[in-house]
Formats: C-alpha cells, structure tokens, sequence
C-alpha cells in the first residue's frame, strides 16, 4: 500500500517537473514553471519522508533546516554572481550524490555479500564517479568564477596534461570495473575510497586548464554530470523519479552545452582539453595599429542622429556593473524616438542566457533582446552599433583570419553597422589575447573607459542637453 | 564501462532474490532513462534562449532530487557514520533545492514584455 502511494506520488511528480521545464517555453508561462517545480519537489520529499522505513527525523529535520537556512542567502546573490551560484549548487548536487553513493556501499558491503550485486556496484562505481569529479570541479569553477585570489583564473596548463588527466580517469574506471567484479572481495574498501579520491582529484585537474571565456559551455557540461549522477542514484536505488528527474536535467545541460559549443564553433573535446585563450601571442611582433578615440559629447551627438542603435553587451558590461547605467541610455534614446535594440551572442558573459538576466534586471522589457541569428540580417541597417564590454564575440577575424583562434565562431555583425562605438577598459587586447580588428576599422571610433563610466557619460550628454533646449 | 554494465544484467538475474534489481527490473530502468532522456531533450530544445540562466537553476533545483536518496539513507535505521553522510547529502540537497527555486523566481519575475507604459519612469 505505501509502496504503491509512493509510486503515484513519484508519478505526479514526475509530471509536474516535465510541465515545469514545458513552461520554461515563453517568459509569460515561465513562473508557473517554477511552481509546478515546487509542487513537484514537495510532493516527493514529503511522499519518500512517509516512507516506514524512515524513522530517524532527527537528521532530517535538521539538515532541512540548514537547507534552508544557507539556500535563502543563496538565491539573494547580486545578479553578476549568477554563474557562481549555479556553479556552487552543481558542486552541492555532485556531493549529494557522492555521498549517498558512498553511504549505501559501506551499507551493503557491511551486511553481507547477498546485497552487493555487480549490477548495484556498477551503479554505485557511476555515481561517485560522476559525483565526486562535479562536485570539486564545480567548487573550482566557482572559485574561478568568484575570482577567489588563490585560485589561478589563467587556464593553468603543464606539459602531459591530457596524458596524466587521461591515465587518473583510466585508473578510476579500472578500479571501479574491478570492484563491479568482486564487489565483495576483502580488498573492496580500500579500493573504494582510492577511486573516490581519484575522482576528486580528477575533477580539479579537468576544470584547472579552463579559463573564464569557456565558462559557459564548462558550466552546461557541470549541469549535466550532475544530472547524470542523480541518474546513477536512481540506478543505486533501484529509484525511477531518481532517473526521470537526472535525465531531464542531463539532457538540459547537454543542450545548453552544444548550443555553447555552436556558438564558439567548437567541439567539447576542444573545450574540455583545448585550454582555449593560455596563451596568445601570435601576431605580437606586427604593426602598431592606431584606434581612433571619441569623446562621450562626440558619442552623443552621433547617437543623436540614429534611427537604428544596437548595443552589444558583453562581458565586460557584468563585471562593470553597468546594465543599470545601460538602461538609462536606453531610456533616453527611446524618449527621442531612436530604436534601441540588444544583440545577445550566445557566449556572451560567464554563463548561458547570463546578458538577459542582467538586462532584464535592469528593467529592459525582453522584447527588445534580440538573438545574434535574428539581428544580423538588420545590422547594415544599424547607425550606430554600441559595444559594451564585449570583444570576441564582435570579432570579424572570425570569419575572415584563418589564422584566429576564433575562425569560424559565428559573430554579431557590428562591424557591418554603419558607426561603431566600442566601450573598452583598457587598451590591451581582450580575454583570449586576440587583436579585435573591429576596433581599427574606419568606422569605429573607442571610448575607453569603465563601461559604466563611459555610459554615464552618455547619458549626462543626453539628459544634459534636452534640459538646454 | 557501459558493457560491464551491460553484462552486469546476468549476474543479477542469477542472483534473483537479493533486493528489487533483477534483470528485468534493471532493463525497465534502462528504458526510463532512455524515455526520459528523450523527453528532456525534446522539452528543452523549446525553452526560450532568454530564459537560459533561470533554465539552469530551475534543474539545479529538480536535480536535487537526490532529495530523496538522501533521506531513505539519512532517516534510516541504519549505523550513525551512513546517517551523517544522508543528512550532509540533505542539507546539500535541500539548499539546491530552496535556492534553485527562489533564485528562479526571482529572476523571472524581471523578465517584463515593453507593455508601452506611457513614460512614466
């Protein structure tokens, strides 16, 4: 009878997650997707709670507790520290599949050899695994993301890398095949442990030679393994709302991911053992290129005389926090009839979608976030384009230099926009090392700056001049 | 790896009796999977490219569904060391799952179509 109260529970469950990520479709239906989330998560905590095997509340009623007590702090993060936290619950998700993996080996190992089927232990071998390399990966990429001072944010790379990440990941599956054989054998438990710190170890190792302009894509294949440890808990568990839910998850961060990897025109091995943007300095020796300066006054009055602006955020815009700033230019742009548009590239900032959020944020209604797809037919059409901390993804030596460790990384066409103002901190090349050729064309002139000084300025400019008329 | 586990489907048949995993259990949670898998890729290749940051802490939080693992071990009747390692895997889950949804909510709740408010700002 609980049994089959639990599997209905699990059912509707099930359901309510899938219309929970249906609904993710369009803004307007999303919140009751979260909704549905919740009803779903309620219903499977409380139906698993009733279970009668279940009889220490102790425990649970405190690590609920402190579930709540750290995840409220945790979802008032600022809006910049998006990809953090979602880094940081990935390396939750992974310890919390670890830890129940580990916990029902020494469980079955300790009563007996009856429990301790290969198939249990192939299970459990694939959920600890997956489980323990998300979890300190996903601590490290956060870390990374943070900008933590110890942690090195350069991709860190050392001859043999591949080969030594290669052999540790050998050595762990080895280990686990060899336990899935003889899951009861005398030397079980010292080999448990050993593949656990393998994959601790490993999980660092994969995540070190990673720099921040592959964050997006390494942070969609987190979510995925962590989905897929779940996947094994539920194999463990002889549990299937386990599985549908790991898998629903699994399959999200799978996409994200290869939308990223479109978005940069590379493959996963690529980024996962490219160590893109180390080191760069191919073209250091070459000519001295000039940029053409402007002044925010000269800026404005451009501006001023456009139909059409797009403004390009990136990055740089997350770290200056100046989506606020962005949307007061917006807003005056606006008042004087001019069309302002966002061109969002896919890779742009640290995490998938992580522009939106902070435009959004920043009150900008969705309908003017325009996808690089749909905007770049209307780029000759563009008077000005605005860029706002964004570098590569503006590159045109993507689709002209072969030589470019960006060829071939489809790109926002600011280039073909008839002005171009480029909002840059500094004037030394960006992230990856590369030369944007985009600054030295004849169109464009630099504004250099923070981005949220320079749109300030823009917007004083503005507001300035129409208290003059 | 995948044929070993595979081949692990045999061993268990033999071994029927030991827990629910026999060999036909074992290949219907295959197809679950598999089903699943399907259904995830079909439903998420439709959410919004707008939407892709609030997407991922809404399956940060329904992946901690783990949730459930995690009380079966930390609530059972079971010796005090696999008890601690339930309730961290609990209190590990369960901040996934509070702020996966709150921050969720909390970032769609900016997202707003231009309903063309007369100025008014």
């Amino acid at each position: 009878m609980t049994y089959a109260f639990a599997q209905v529970g699990y059912i509707v469950a099930t359901v309510l997650f899938i219309l929970a990520l249906h609904w993710m479709n369009t803004p307007d239906s999303a919140r009751k997707g979260v909704q549905a989330g919740v009803a779903g998560m309620a219903i499977a905590v409380l139906v698993t709670w009733a279970q009668p095997e279940v009889i220490n509340h102790a425990w649970i009623v405190i690590a609920i507790v402190l579930g709540f007590g750290v995840g409220i702090p945790l979802a008032n993060v600022p809006l910049t520290a998006v990809p953090q936290r979602t880094a940081l619950s990935h390396a939750f998700g992974g310890l919390a599949a670890g830890l129940v993996g580990t916990a029902k080996f020494y469980l079955w190992y300790g009563e007996g050899a009856g429990n301790l089927t290969t198939f249990r232990m192939v299970a459990i071998t694939l959920e600890i695994i997956l489980g323990y390399l998300t979890f300190t990966g996903s601590l490290l990429a956060a870390g990374k993301l943070q900008e933590i001072k110890w942690i090195p944010q350069r991709p860190v790379t050392y001859p043999g890398q591949n080969l030594i990440n290669g052999l540790l990941f050998a050595t762990a599956v080895g280990l686990g095949i060899a336990l899935a054989l003889h899951p009861t054998a005398p030397w079980a438990t010292t080999a448990f442990p050993v593949v656990i710190a393998l994959s601790l170890a490993f999980g660092v190792l994969l995540i070190i030679p990673i720099g921040g302009a592959d964050m997006p894509t390494v942070i969609a294949i987190l979510n995925s393994y962590a989905g897929l440890s779940a996947v094994a808990m539920g194999f463990v568990l002889d549990n299937k709302l386990l599985i549908t839910a790991g898998a629903l998850d699994g399959s999200s961060g799978l996409i994200l991911a290869i939308i990223m990897c479109k978005a940069m025109n590379r493959s996963f091995t690529n980024v996962l053992f490219g160590a893109f943007g180390q080191v760069q300095q191919a073209n250091k020796g070459g000519e001295q290129k000039q940029y053409k300066g402007e002044t925010a006054e000269g800026a404005a009055q451009v501006m001023e005389q456009a139909s059409l602006v797009v403004i390009v955020p990136g990055y740089g815009m997350a770290v200056a926090q100046a989506q606020h700033k962005v949307r007061e230019l917006y807003d005056q742009l606006k008042k004087k009839g001019i069309t302002v548009k966002f061109a969002i590239h896919p890779v742009a900032g640290r995490m998938p979608g992580h522009m939106n959020v902070l435009l959004a944020e920043a009150d900008i209604p969705y309908t003017d976030l325009v996808e690089m797809d749909e905007i770049n037919p209307d780029m000759p059409q563009c008077d000005v384009c605005l860029v706002v901390g964004a570098n590569d993804v503006v590159n045109p030596a993507a689709r002209t230099d072969k030589s470019s460790p960006i060829y071939g990384m489809p790109i926002i066409d600011a280039d073909k926009a008839r002005t171009i103002f480029a909002i840059k901190r500094s004037k030394n090349p960006g992230f990856a090392g590369i030369d944007n050729e985009l600054y030295f064309s004849d169109k464009t002139w630099m504004l250099f700056g923070d981005a949220k000084g320079v749109v300030g300025e823009l917007v004083k400019q503005f507001a300035g001049e129409s208290g003059m008329h | 790896m995948i044929l070993t586990f595979l081949q692990a489907a045999e061993p268990v048949a033999e071994a029927a009796g030991h827990g629910a995993t026999s060999s036909g259990e074992f290949w219907s949670l295959i197809f679950v999977f598999v089903l699943s898998s399907f259904i995830g890729l079909g439903v998420i290749r439709r959410v919004s490219r707008l939407l892709h940051t609030p997407l991922m802490s809404l399956t940060n939080a329904i992946s901690a569904i783990a949730v459930v693992g995690a009380i079966l071990v930390a609530g059972g009747h079971y010796p005090l060391h696999i008890q601690v390692m339930g309730a961290i895997a609990l209190f590990a889950s369960m901040t996934n799952i509070v702020s996966g949804f709150l921050i969720t909510n909390r970032m769609l709740k900016m997202f707003k179509a231009d309903d063309k408010k007369a100025g008014g700002h």
